[in-house]
């Protein structure tokens, strides 16, 4: 169970801004993304300068976006899990051993160690960059001209519109449970928490079943129409593909050479 | 456990991307026929809910604190084909908007996380609940060992990924040794929490927990304001050829599991061997180069073999309940389709307005 960092609503992971990179549309933004970290994780982990090469293209395109590097680095602290069990690797993988302030390290774990560090800080790094971008509705409509099966748009639309309802119900639960004095300390509360956890469930259905009911009255007949396409100009495309084609580039370099 | 960009290689990523696509097709409609024209605001107060309770912290203990995975009682509270919906439109946002699990490895993570877990989670709460006398004690009963059961069966369907495309040299015994185990553990943790937010909901709205519907129907008996009971809903009695194979299934069951014992025993004898074959052939020759320094490795060495009998023991098991379950799923599907066949008339889904 890695440590989740949602505790933030949904709503602040964007950083809004003027920039040419904001200014992007979404659909363009997550292909670009999309195949930036494809061609990343098809490097091999042995061209160590590809990936700095990588960080670098990213670094501008943050630079670009105007997102400071303190923010960057708070929210790629996410990935602090798999640094830890990076770590691990070393000690773990077999192979050769390489002897290294007297600790025996496994060459192929520092390797592997290595090749997931480097391409999971590059893949959170990306992501970073989409949100902190693009407004949460802006990533729905990128998705839906990108081709996601409309129930599955309209599912992400309502899950994100009422995260923070349910989140604020949540922590509504919570006040409630820490005004009559109780505290979660260990094991035996867990039925206490269980049970916010049924009331929230019970509280999200019916919600979700008055939403459904309110959406009826309204002339709903199981589509939502839409109402604006995403469009992109040739040269917005090319704006956007240009971080995927040097990582190409790079790509290419790194098996060649 | 969210895989990120680069755990696995990029033909492993893609072949899972598009089981996941496949998985997520199906289930759009399965979803439609659970939910009908509300699915779409349904399944996203539902996804709500999944995001929300995975921001509920369960104290362990000395200040370590544990999250609900959320995949079975998914499956249990909402149906499968939705479930697994849910959870993949949380681990879609979550890849893209929170960088949690990577966006390449987001097959790898709706397959794992989604379908293996809600699957094998259904499986084993519907196969238990045809078993076991009815009750509420039996869908508690019956969503604890779902999903005890769907934790560690994910952590083993990331061990077979990861023999296929793992980017890191870690033995296979030891990856299953340390996932298996791990996740057993976590899997404890999510099938206490599971079964008490199970619990928790069928005190209250026992119609809103769709496992369990036709359970608990004779709780739920609607009388007028003189007593009596107005119409009695006409149940065309399924539960005598449930009743009178219960002994059938209560058997098989054993026999599987008896032939488990025996079979594990037998897969685990050869890979022993030839890995205690391995490990000693390994310590001689580190012997031969270090002359020192082998203890240690050689406690390792045999300490591995020890969790390694004790991880086969334990996938063996879990993978014969997986493959009873699935076994008895497609068997209950079966025999759900071909009775509904025979007997159109037969509403099966009552409409709750």
């Amino acid at each position: 169970m890695s440590a989740h960092a949602h505790h933030s609503p949904a709503g602040r992971l964007h950083r809004p801004g003027r920039t040419p990179v904001h200014a992007l549309p979404a659909h363009c933004k997550i292909l670009a993304h999309l195949a930036f970290v494809l061609l990343v994780v098809a490097t091999p982990r042995e061209a160590v300068w590809a990936f700095g090469l990588y960080a670098a293209l990213l670094a501008a395109a943050a630079a670009l976006a105007r997102l400071p590097a303190g923010f960057m680095l708070r929210r790629t602290a996410i990935e602090v899990p798999f640094v830890a069990f990076a770590l691990l690797l070393p000690f773990l993988a077999e192979g050769e051993r390489v002897t290294w302030l007297g600790l025996s390290l496994s060459e192929s774990g520092l390797w592997g160690a290595w090749n997931v560090l480097a391409k999971g800080t590059l893949g959170v790094a990306a992501s970073v960059v989409l949100a902190a971008t693009t407004e949460l509705r802006q990533i729905l409509l990128g998705l839906q001209r990108l081709r996601l099966p409309p129930l599955m748009v309209q599912i992400a639309a309502f899950m994100l519109r009422y995260a923070d309802v349910i989140s604020d119900e949540l922590r509504r639960m919570r006040i409630a449970r820490e005004s009559r004095g109780f505290t979660a300390r260990g094991v035996r509360h867990w039925a206490v928490l269980a049970r916010t956890a049924g009331a929230l469930f019970i509280r999200s259905y019916e919600r979700g079943e008055r939403v459904h009911l309110a959406m009826l009255s309204r002339g709903y007949t199981g589509t939502v129409p839409v109402i604006d396409r995403l469009t992109a100009t040739r040269a917005q495309w090319a704006h956007a593909l240009a971080l995927p084609a040097s990582a190409a580039v790079v790509c290419v370099l790194g098996w060649t050479l | 456990m969210h895989v990120p960009d680069g755990f696995l290689d990029a033909p492993v990523s893609l072949a899972t991307g598009a089981v996941a696509a496949g998985t997520v097709a199906v289930c759009l409609r399965g979803a439609r026929r659970e939910l009908g024209e509300r699915a779409a605001p349904l399944a996203g107060l539902v996804a709500a809910f999944v995001f929300a309770v995975q921001m509920l912290n369960f104290p362990v203990g000395a200040g370590t604190s544990g999250h609900l995975l959320g995949g079975a009682l998914a499956t249990i509270l909402v149906g499968p084909c939705t479930g697994i919906l849910c959870l993949a439109v949380v681990l879609l946002m979550q890849a893209l908007l929170f960088a949690d699990g990577g966006l390449t490895a987001l097959g790898t993570n709706i397959t794992l996380m989604g379908l293996v877990t809600v699957v094998v989670a259904q499986a084993v709460f519907a196969g238990l609940l045809r078993v076991l006398p009815r009750g509420r004690g039996a869908v508690g009963a019956a969503s604890f060992a779902a999903a005890l059961v769907s934790v560690p069966a994910s952590a083993i369907a990331f061990t077979g990924l990861y023999a296929i495309g793992g980017t890191a040299d870690v033995s296979l015994g030891r990856v299953l040794a340390a996932m298996t185990g791990v996740h057993v553990l976590i899997g404890l943790g999510e099938a206490v929490i599971t079964t008490a937010t199970v619990g928790a909901v069928l005190a209250v709205r026992p119609d809103l927990v769709r496992g369990a519907a036709g359970m608990l129907r004779p709780a739920l008996v609607i009388r007028t304001a003189d007593g009596s009971v107005p119409a009695p809903a006409p149940e065309p009695a399924p539960a005598a050829p449930g009743r009178s194979a219960r002994p059938v299934w209560l058997a098989g069951a054993a026999v599987t599991l008896v032939c488990a014992a025996f079979v594990s025993f037998y897969a685990s004898a050869d890979p022993d061997g030839l890995e205690r074959v391995a490990t000693d052939e390994g310590i001689a020759e580190e012997a031969r180069e270090h002359g020192l320094a082998d203890s240690p490795l050689a406690d390792y060495g045999v300490r591995d073999v020890d969790n390694e009998r004790l991880s086969v023991g334990l996938a063996g098991a879990a993978g014969v309940a997986v493959t009873l379950a699935a076994g008895s799923g497609v068997f209950l599907a079966v025999r759900r389709v071909t009775g509904r066949a025979a007997d159109p008339a037969r509403e099966r889904e009552p409409e709750r307005v």
